[in-house]
């Protein structure tokens, strides 16, 4: 797994807030800034001062040893926790005092890492749940079932299916989504997140519980979806080889801190990193 | 002065609701289920006591013991036939099969017993000083409230110094775990409702000597209000079920008393109410946030 | 059409099937072949069963535990009456009468829902159940304070929290007439309920339940049940679903009601209590959780199911609380699933299908 994938990856150049974005991002404003981000859990300071941005079309990877506070950085963005400092721009408009929901209408989808699907719902369902904002008749209009509820409909159904070709999944459409097997689980959720149309993707441990040539068919993909959809993604993930693979930038978290964000090169050299996952050296 | 009599038999109803919602809330605690069959459990305790004395004219304090030994047992039978088989089922099965059994165990009263009221003599015989009666405290009241604070400061001991009480404690925050160390987890259920139904026992005794009503339906209401006072404390905590109680009583006798007597009970569902929005898991309840 | 989803299979064979056992029992009725007990209990059943598949709408399909839905039928049922009877001379016409009040009861149902499923949505789980319980009850009570009267000035209502007032304090015209009497409730009401009336209030039921479940509002309060979380994540606002699925339920259950009280005499609060609600949810969760033909058939058969144990007289309530605790265990048990699923083969089946 060590030949390079450079196709994909822009060249990366540094940002005054000490951050790193793609060089072909710079004109735009950046999907995602956050700065000095931190929530407190009583007394213990989960995340701190957690400084990013990411580009409009980056793929980006969130490391750092298990408790570091990764998951909790995916749910300030998405304010499954309210911060308790800081401030998050998306598109350069502040988040502040909005709620999960209003989140994802302004452009941020997620996974999670115990996955969360409509488990009593089918797999199509669960991508229709995803284009609920897509469809556009009202609730009366669908209990009387107006020409606009079938024509809606319709048009929701030949999209979910475009989604689920993605991963290839499209004769699981009528299988119950708790049924599926744990990967087509994980995939499914990303095509719901997808079904919202976003603007960013926040992916916590996509490979996770995935053979290696999943995960390969996965970072295949994610690649891919960035490159259709022209979308940021942010990965959490313990595959080095997925991040490292396709991550442009990658920010290392330690104890709810960023220790660095650089290129895959950059962070595979760098003692800091190093220290945090392994230990100071004697 | 009025003030100090309603006070009073507000203490007293709300003592009798506390030991009621004991039982409620340490079944919860442990079995995560509404037993809406407690209610009545504590019909059948004051009918056996009924019985015990009238027909049988056993002394009033065998006759309590034996309403206990009764529920204890009909408690103990409850769970292993009716709620142990369904313990993997949703919360939902558990609550329509707790409604059957109260229904049995109404119907099944109403055919031993018959449907007609019978008037139940105070287990209570002994007369306070002239000058506490004037207060407008009853000796029923005093017993009450006193059996009540026994029953919680017994049980707060056991729940949390003995090994039952631990191995109580422990199946309620992870059955699974509790098993892996080595408790029996039916065995531990099963000792819960034996406890619970007891108090239920005393609770009916007492309610019958205070308010001498006893028919199938006696237990049903009062359930439904310790039920109230055991989620206005705090679901599976034995102090906010003490405290939901007292308050809960004191509440319906001062609204019977000064506001409306039709709507005391509205009353009483409304501040629980406004409580709950408040504090969403009740006054003592503790709060677990949904892991992401 | 064979390509046909499973789903319009399914709610179609519903409609059909309530159709066809409405002609067949509308036949029997009007050519005098059912005993007057069977003939009575007609209307009752629409009654029960639009409940049922309300309620479902509630606990199934929006996941919420409710246990106060006979308030709403309360609500529903005393709004229709002082409807009905007040209206009596302005719409000589018995049907439209009967629309106009089955409306208002909803309406009056719709206007308490709000009421209370603002504040109560907020809970979660067992809270949320027994502050539905908590609402019933209160509800009973103030209806049981409510003195209603009419005459040529109009409605006259008046609450008797002191409980020391009675109709006379309305002083209404000799004209006049009282329509609800405090705790005796409503009192010399026009019977204008009928059971085709019943059956067009089912089939309106269905299609109002079963097209909301496929549509986009019926998946996003399924959504919302299956995970809270995640439902957010998409985008979904949770308070707004809850409570469409909580008032959508509410006014179903306040025009149930309505026909209801228009099918008797008279007509007391506590008629809707808080075992008229554990009774309609009993029949929800035999039914099945979001099946909503099985609690149309579990409404049925339980609603006749103390009339057929007649002949166990005086144990018959004893008889059912014993069918109902079986029946649970039988179907909520694994072992005891597993030993039904080798006896009945496709039993097995039909409960993949919940």
């Amino acid at each position: 797994m060590n030949e390079k994938r450079p196709s994909h990856k822009g060249k990366m150049v540094p940002l005054p807030t000490n951050s790193i974005i793609p060089e072909r991002d710079l004109a735009v404003t950046p999907i995602l800034e956050c700065r000095h981000l931190g929530i407190d859990f009583g007394g213990l300071r989960a995340v701190d001062d957690f400084n990013l941005t990411i580009g409009r079309t980056e793929i980006a990877g969130l490391i750092g040893p298990n408790g570091a506070g990764k998951t909790t950085v995916f749910n300030l963005l998405t304010k499954v926790y309210q911060p308790t400092r800081g401030t998050i721009l998306l598109d350069g408009v502040d988040t502040a005092g909005k709620t999960t929901a209003q989140i994802n209408h302004m452009g941020v989808a997620r996974t999670f890492q115990n996955i969360r699907l409509f488990g009593n719902m089918s797999v199509m369902e669960n991508i229709l749940v995803g284009l609920h904002g897509e469809m556009n008749y009202s609730t009366l209009s669908g209990v009387l079932r107006l020409p606009s509820f079938f024509r809606s409909e319709r048009i929701a159904r030949e999209r979910a299916m475009e989604l689920l070709s993605i991963f290839n999944m499209e004769d699981t459409a009528e299988a119950l989504a708790g049924s599926l097997p744990y990967g087509a689980q994980r995939r499914l959720e990303i095509l719901r997140a997808l079904a919202t149309n976003p603007s960013l993707l926040l992916l916590d441990e996509p490979a996770a519980g995935m053979n290696p040539s999943e995960t390969a068919e996965l970072m295949e993909n994610i690649v891919k979806i960035r490159d259709t959809f022209h979308i940021a993604v942010m990965l959490i993930e313990h595959d080095m080889n997925l991040v490292m693979g396709i991550c442009e930038g990658i920010c290392v978290l330690n104890f709810g801190q960023v220790i660095a964000k650089g290129t895959a090169e950059d962070i595979q050299s760098n003692p800091v990193v190093i220290e945090a996952y392994l230990g100071k050296q004697q | 002065m009025v003030f100090f009599t309603y006070l009073i038999s507000g203490i007293s109803l709300g003592s009798v609701y506390a030991i009621i919602a004991l039982g409620y809330t340490m079944v919860y605690g442990i079995a995560k289920m509404l037993n809406f069959a407690h209610g009545d459990v504590i019909m059948v305790g004051g009918y056996v006591c009924y019985i015990a004395l009238n027909s049988l004219g056993l002394p009033a304090v065998l006759a309590v013991l034996l309403s206990m030994l009764a529920c204890t047992v009909l408690g103990v039978v409850i769970e292993g036939l009716a709620y142990r088989p369904l313990r993997q089922a949703g919360s939902l099965a558990v609550l329509i099969t707790a409604i059957g059994v109260s229904y049995f165990l109404q119907n099944a009263a109403q055919l031993i017993w018959g449907a007609t009221p019978k008037n139940f003599i105070s287990v209570v015989h002994f007369n306070l000083p002239a000058g506490l009666m004037r207060l407008g405290l009853s000796s029923e009241a005093l017993i009450t409230v006193l059996v009540c604070i026994i029953i919680m400061a017994v049980l707060t001991a056991f729940v949390n110094h003995s090994k039952l009480g631990k191995a109580m404690r422990a199946c309620s925050e992870d059955k699974g775990a509790a098993q892996l160390m080595g408790i029996n987890v039916n065995r531990t259920i099963s000792m819960t409702f034996a406890i619970g139904s007891a108090l239920a026992a005393i609770a009916g005794v007492l309610l019958c000597s205070s308010y001498p009503v006893l028919q199938p339906t006696t237990g049903s209401m009062p359930g439904i209000k310790a039920f109230t006072a055991a989620v206005f404390g705090g679901i599976g905590s034995i102090p906010g079920a003490f405290i939901g109680g007292l308050l809960l009583g004191i509440i319906e006798s001062l609204a019977k008393a000064y506001i409306s007597t039709t709507l005391a009970n509205s009353i009483v569902f409304a501040v629980l109410i406004v409580i709950l929005l408040v504090k969403p898991t009740g006054l003592l309840g503790k709060y677990a946030p949904e892991k992401v | 059409m064979k390509n046909l989803k499973k789903t319009t299979k399914v709610d179609l064979a519903t409609y059909i099937g309530v159709t066809v056992a409405f002609l067949i029992m509308y036949a029997l009725q009007t050519g005098g072949h059912l005993t007057s007990s069977i003939s009575g209990q007609l209307v009752p059943i629409c009654c029960f069963i639009v409940m049922a598949v309300s309620l479902n709408l509630v606990v199934g399909i929006s996941g919420e535990l409710s246990l106060g839905h006979a308030g709403f039928m309360s609500v529903g049922a005393f709004g229709g009456i002082i409807a009905a009877q007040s209206l009596a001379e302005t719409i000589p016409s018995t049907p439209l009468r009967l629309v106009v009040a089955l409306a208002v009861g909803a309406l009056c149902a719709v206007v308490v829902g709000f009421v209370v499923g603002v504040p109560v949505l907020r809970l979660r789980g067992d809270y949320l159940a027994i502050v539905t319980l908590a609402f019933g009850q209160i509800i009973k009570d103030l209806i049981n304070c409510l003195l209603v009267g009419y005459d040529s000035h109009g409605l006259h209502i008046m609450f008797n929290i002191s409980g020391l007032k009675s109709i006379n304090d309305l002083h209404l015209e000799e004209t006049g007439k009282a329509i609800i009497k405090g705790a005796q409730g409503a009192v010399g009401v026009t019977k204008i309920s009928s059971f085709p009336a019943g059956f067009i209030l089912v089939m309106l039921t269905l299609v109002i339940v079963l097209n909301l479940i496929r549509s986009r509002t019926g998946r996003a309060i399924m959504a919302i049940r299956d995970n809270r979380i995640a439902a957010e994540s998409v985008g979904l606002n949770i308070t707004k679903y809850k409570l469409m699925a909580f008032v959508i339920s509410a006014a179903l259950a306040g025009a149930a009601g309505a026909l209801y009280g228009l099918n008797y005499g008279s007509l007391v609060a506590s008629r809707f209590d808080f075992n008229t609600s554990i009774l309609v949810l009993v029949y929800v969760v035999l039914g099945g959780l979001g099946n909503i033909w099985g609690s149309i058939i579990a409404t049925v058969v339980l609603y006749m199911l103390p009339e057929a144990l007649r002949q166990f007289s005086d144990y018959r309530m004893l008889v059912y609380a014993i069918v109902l605790i079986l029946v649970m265990l039988a179907t909520n048990n694994d072992q005891l699933k597993a030993l039904l699923g080798k006896i009945i083969p496709h039993r097995k089946e039909a409960a993949g299908n919940e």
